[in-house]
């Protein structure tokens, strides 16, 4: 298992009650799947908020960043970078910004 | 000592306030969920501290809260740590899952063309008359679902989207949202909605089964401007003393029913305009009803910059402009259809807020009217309850 840092967004941080970055086990090969399950495994509370219950599609305003790279658009079971599977760089979640 | 609590939604979070049946000095508290949109929050009529909440985000979705100590804390439905992972290890947090039944299916959309439903948020929260556990749901798409475990699970009423109508229904241009529900006090199994833009429907058997109740409306928007559904009902209330005597805010046009719906009048007498969104009814006098002009539908704001709220006491057609309290010029705000509510003291007291922000009170049946406070994020919905 590896142990995956993951930073949310604001409001997800206050709707699970947790600082500005969680870590959770992921099982090999750690993709945004397996991070997304593992948050919701986690973080119940989260089902819902990040991708959609029954389709898993992302939700439209939220992003997903590794390394510096958008990978919002990247199919979500292809393997993240090494520095996010050994835990150096944390898994982003974004809401996409928004004026007014 | 009696009390009253006035829940109110906005833009961006919640507010609790707090009064004695004086309705002069309030305490306000929030906001609750700071940054999110809350469309609705009530409070169940059997044990009035449990609140319930709808609580959303373009970017995050549906979220439902929930309070068993009158608001002064709140927990996603099922988010106790013992209810969080199932006896298989599975994560729940289903309190916020709008699962549609059966064959999705599709609706019209705007330019006529067939449009899978899509599940948006909760506009409206109606808790039972008789269970605090039971609470309804009405959602963008349109449909209507229930709860029988405090908001935990959810399960859809599919005999309303599934009416043969369902196809053809079409959204106004706020989404094509359930946001009424009335609850028969003399008959649970009898509830009436009202979703935007398909119309006003009635069931008698507790949801297995709907009947659109929407003759004798007239939209001149439509092909067919007395089609048996597509009509834009803003509001319908009534009183618990005459549950088969209907009031109805349409997008143009105030209206009335004697027959549970099943025939409408047009009540709009002398008012200065019958466009507007919310409509309530006197708390001790089922005649008694209270409407807030808005100048059109493609002006958002009331005729001659007056915020004025319309009382008759005759059950419509006569009606009397209410301003004592109210601005009387340069007034450009909105008020919402879920943004009206009544107390059920002696002296019955009637609130509303307002797209600017204000939520205002009248402890004496509309005569006079005071701020509780005039600085909210634009106000969604106003609730109060009445605490003795």
């Amino acid at each position: 298992m590896s142990q995956i840092r993951v930073v949310l967004p604001f409001h997800l941080r206050n709707l699970a009650h947790v600082g500005n970055e969680i870590t959770v086990s992921v099982a090999d090969p750690v993709t945004v799947s397996s991070i997304l399950d593992a948050i919701e495994l986690a973080y119940p509370v989260l089902k819902g908020t990040i991708r959609e219950h029954q389709t898993h599609k992302r939700r439209a305003f939220l992003r997903f960043f590794a390394c510096a790279e958008d990978i919002s658009l990247e199919p979500p079971t292809e393997t993240l970078p090494e520095p996010i599977s050994s835990g150096r760089e944390p898994f982003l979640i974004i809401g996409a910004i928004a004026g007014g | 000592m009696s009390q009253v609590r006035v829940l109110v939604g906005s833009k961006k979070g919640a507010f609790v306030c707090t009064a004695d049946g004086q309705r002069k000095d309030w305490k306000i508290e929030g906001p609750f969920f700071g940054g999110w949109e809350i469309y609705h929050a009530k409070g169940s009529p059997v044990d009035p501290n449990r609140i319930y909440v709808s609580q959303s985000s373009g970017w995050f979705g549906q979220i439902i809260q929930r309070s068993d100590d009158g608001g002064k804390t709140w927990n996603p439905p099922g988010s106790a740590p013992e209810d969080l992972v199932s006896a298989q290890g599975w994560p729940q947090g289903e309190s916020n899952k709008f699962t549609y039944e059966g064959e999705t299916g599709t609706h019209l959309w705007y330019d006529g063309t067939p449009h899978p439903w899509e599940f948006k948020r909760v506009w409206h929260l109606e808790p039972s008359l008789t269970d605090a556990d039971v609470v309804y749901a009405g959602v963008e798409d349109a449909a209507l679902f229930q709860s029988k475990d405090a908001g935990t699970t959810w399960s859809e009423l599919s005999g309303l989207r599934q009416h043969t109508t369902g196809k053809d229904w079409q959204p106004g241009a706020g989404g094509m949202c359930l946001h009424t529900i009335l609850i028969d006090p003399t008959a649970p199994n009898r509830i009436w909605v009202a979703i935007s833009a398909a119309g006003c429907f009635r069931t008698d058997d507790g949801g297995l089964t709907w009947k659109p109740t929407n003759k004798g409306l007239v939209s001149s928007f439509m092909p067919n401007p007395e089609a048996e559904v597509g009509h834009c009902v803003h509001r319908i209330a009534s009183h618990a003393s005459k549950p088969n005597t209907l009031y109805m805010q349409k997008h143009w046009d105030v209206m009335r029913s004697d027959d549970s719906g099943d025939n409408w009048t047009k009540v709009s007498g002398n008012l200065p305009c019958d466009f507007g969104f919310p409509i309530d009814v006197h708390a001790h006098k089922p005649e008694t009803i209270y409407v807030v002009p808005i100048k059109s539908d493609g002006e958002h704001f009331p005729p001659e910059g007056k915020l004025r709220v319309y009382r008759s006491k005759t059950g419509g057609n006569e009606w009397e402009a209410l301003t004592n309290g109210l601005p009387q010029q340069d007034c450009y705000v909105n008020v919402l259809r879920d943004a009206m509510a009544v107390d059920s003291l002696d002296d019955c007291g009637i609130y509303f807020g307002t797209t600017g922000g204000q939520v205002y009170v009248s402890a004496d049946g509309g005569d006079n009217w005071s701020a509780i406070n005039e600085h909210f994020p634009s106000v969604l919905s106003v609730e109060v309850q009445t605490l003795r």
